[in-house]
């Protein structure tokens, strides 16, 4: 019996894409930011949103999450349109966002019994719950410890248990590794790769570092606003002509006057 | 949708603003320190100068002290609203306003939470510097300590709303200091806190006026009355009026579609 806000029986047989965006766009005081941005997001796939600091990722993910609204295109989460139905699209969706927002002064669990309220769950649910999230990330024996006490690694990780925790379909990872070193930055790219697999959660990725781009993953690239590319790492190579990523990226990107 | 998850949100966040107040001790001293030191220094000071003739709800002429009690009262909600949307300014910065705000439940109920959850802190606060009050001797009759709880709440919602409103103005904190000085000290002193409105119009009939139009003059009578086991109902209307426009704008400024945070461009740069 679980009280968690879940969004009313789906009545599609096939599952909707985790995320659809159609044609969006945003402008800070008549400045666009984002013009007619479109891509979807399948069921559990990882895509890496790939662009420049000011490309807009974070304007795309302030939209998404509706810290503000968008008033052009659409955004649909699990099927759900996000200003008719933003309670079940909300529902569906976990985030971790660019800066840290975990208390340091409380636990790791109360602080994700606190994010488990935020989305209805009773506590004896929160606390199961947070068990099971905060070993697969392989921080059981911290979950009574002060955030404060723990690396910027780990409470990365403690953030993605807490995205997780209300089993959403869609996790969007803005920027996650800024900030950590070499080792935990890898570890944690490995580690998103892996929840994707193991749970079937589909995730955003936004980076500007091309070596956190797997070869088998897609990619989107977004540049002064607009998605410069959509694809898999080999379709992208050959479209550009080009053998890396990062090679496609630079002409993607750079050849652009404005 | 059952009124249960909306339940555990509400318990949540109130849970999380009472942890966070334990683990700033420091915070707690200093919320108490203000007030009594108004009490012992300033009013122990003045109680030679300026004795309270008698006046509603007083039964009998008072000393300054006992007339300062219910002002300070009104301090520690007034404070303790601004510093909650202090945290709201620092939390933003900090992104778990955010965190709050991707929570799937409407915006305005997780926005009464959180000033629901400061008022509750606020609460605290009151009590413990009413106990300190009545170990030094100013003693409202033990039915006004029960009977000003209610008050309480709608008072410290409708400072909290005040300070809730105002962090949709400010990003930054250095700006908010600004605001606590435009804001706190002018509610403060131009209010009945301090001195009896008739006794601020002998002085200046101006200073009296806007006493006289400052909600917070409403508040702490509402919270004087109450202790002293009246009511008065014009300071109720007035205060619960204030607290629902208070309310509503700071909604309204939360609101995504309308909000300060979609013209300013929101926590995000």
């Amino acid at each position: 019996m679980s009280h968690e806000l879940k969004p009313s029986a789906h009545t599609h047989s096939d599952s909707p894409p985790a995320l659809n965006v159609r044609d969006l766009g945003f402008s800070y005081s008549g400045k666009p930011v984002l013009k007619d941005v479109s891509f979807t997001l399948g069921a559990g796939e990882l895509v890496i949103l790939l662009g420049a600091n000011g490309a807009g990722k974070t304007t795309l993910f302030s939209l998404i999450t509706r810290l503000y609204d968008h008033r052009q295109g659409h955004i649909e989460i699990g099927g759900f349109n996000l200003r008719q139905h933003s309670v079940q699209a909300h529902a569906q969706m976990g985030v971790v966002f660019q800066q840290p927002t975990l208390d340091l002064d409380l636990t790791v669990k109360q602080n994700l019994v606190y994010h488990a309220a935020l989305h209805g769950m009773n506590r004896r649910v929160a606390r199961e719950r947070a068990m099971q999230q905060i070993s697969r990330v392989g921080l059981r024996d911290s979950l009574n410890e002060r955030v404060r006490h723990l690396s910027g690694g780990q409470r990365r990780r403690v953030e993605i248990a807490r995205g997780l925790l209300h089993q959403p379909r869609l996790l969007l990872l803005d920027e996650p590794t800024v900030g950590l070193d070499i080792a935990s930055r890898r570890a944690l790219v490995e580690h998103v790769h892996q929840l994707c697999a193991d749970q079937g959660v589909a995730v955003l990725w936004a980076t500007h570092l091309i070596d956190e781009v797997y070869p088998q993953d897609r990619v989107i690239v977004l540049d002064k606003g607009r998605v410069r590319a959509n694809g898999s790492v080999s379709e992208i190579n050959a479209q550009q002509a080009t053998d890396t990523i990062g090679q496609a990226f630079d002409r993607l990107t750079g050849g652009e006057p404005g | 949708m059952s009124l249960l998850p909306y339940l555990h949100c509400m318990s949540g966040v109130v849970g999380r603003e009472l942890l966070r107040f334990v683990h700033q001790r420091s915070r707690f001293v200093a919320a108490l320190v203000r007030p009594l030191g108004w009490l012992f220094v300033f009013a122990a000071g003045f109680r030679m100068a300026l004795g309270v003739a008698m006046t509603e709800p007083y039964q009998t002429y008072i000393l300054y002290e006992v007339y300062i009690v219910p002002g300070l009262v009104g301090m520690i909600q007034l404070f303790n609203g601004m510093q909650s949307s202090l945290s709201m300014v620092y939390d933003r910065e900090m992104g778990s306003m955010r965190v709050l705000l991707v929570s799937p439940f409407p915006r305005w109920f997780l926005l009464v939470c959180k000033l629901l959850a400061g008022t509750f802190v606020s609460i605290v606060q009151v009590y413990v510097f009413l106990l300190i009050a009545y170990i030094y001797g100013i003693q409202a009759p033990l039915l006004g300590y029960v009977l000003v709880l209610p008050t309480l709440i709608v008072t410290g919602f409708m400072v909290g709303a005040l300070g809730l409103l105002l962090s949709t103005f400010v990003r930054q904190l250095e700006n908010f200091a600004g605001i606590m000085n435009f804001v706190i000290f002018p509610m403060f002193f131009l209010s009945s806190a301090l001195y009896p409105l008739w006794r601020i119009r002998e002085g200046s009939y101006l200073i009296y006026q806007l006493a006289a139009l400052n909600p917070f003059t409403y508040a702490v009578e509402m919270i004087r009355f109450a202790l002293y086991e009246q009511l008065n109902i014009e300071a109720v209307l007035i205060t619960l009026a204030a607290t629902c426009v208070l309310l509503g704008l700071a909604i309204l400024g939360y609101n995504p579609a309308h909000g300060m945070s979609a013209r300013k461009g929101g926590a995000g740069e």
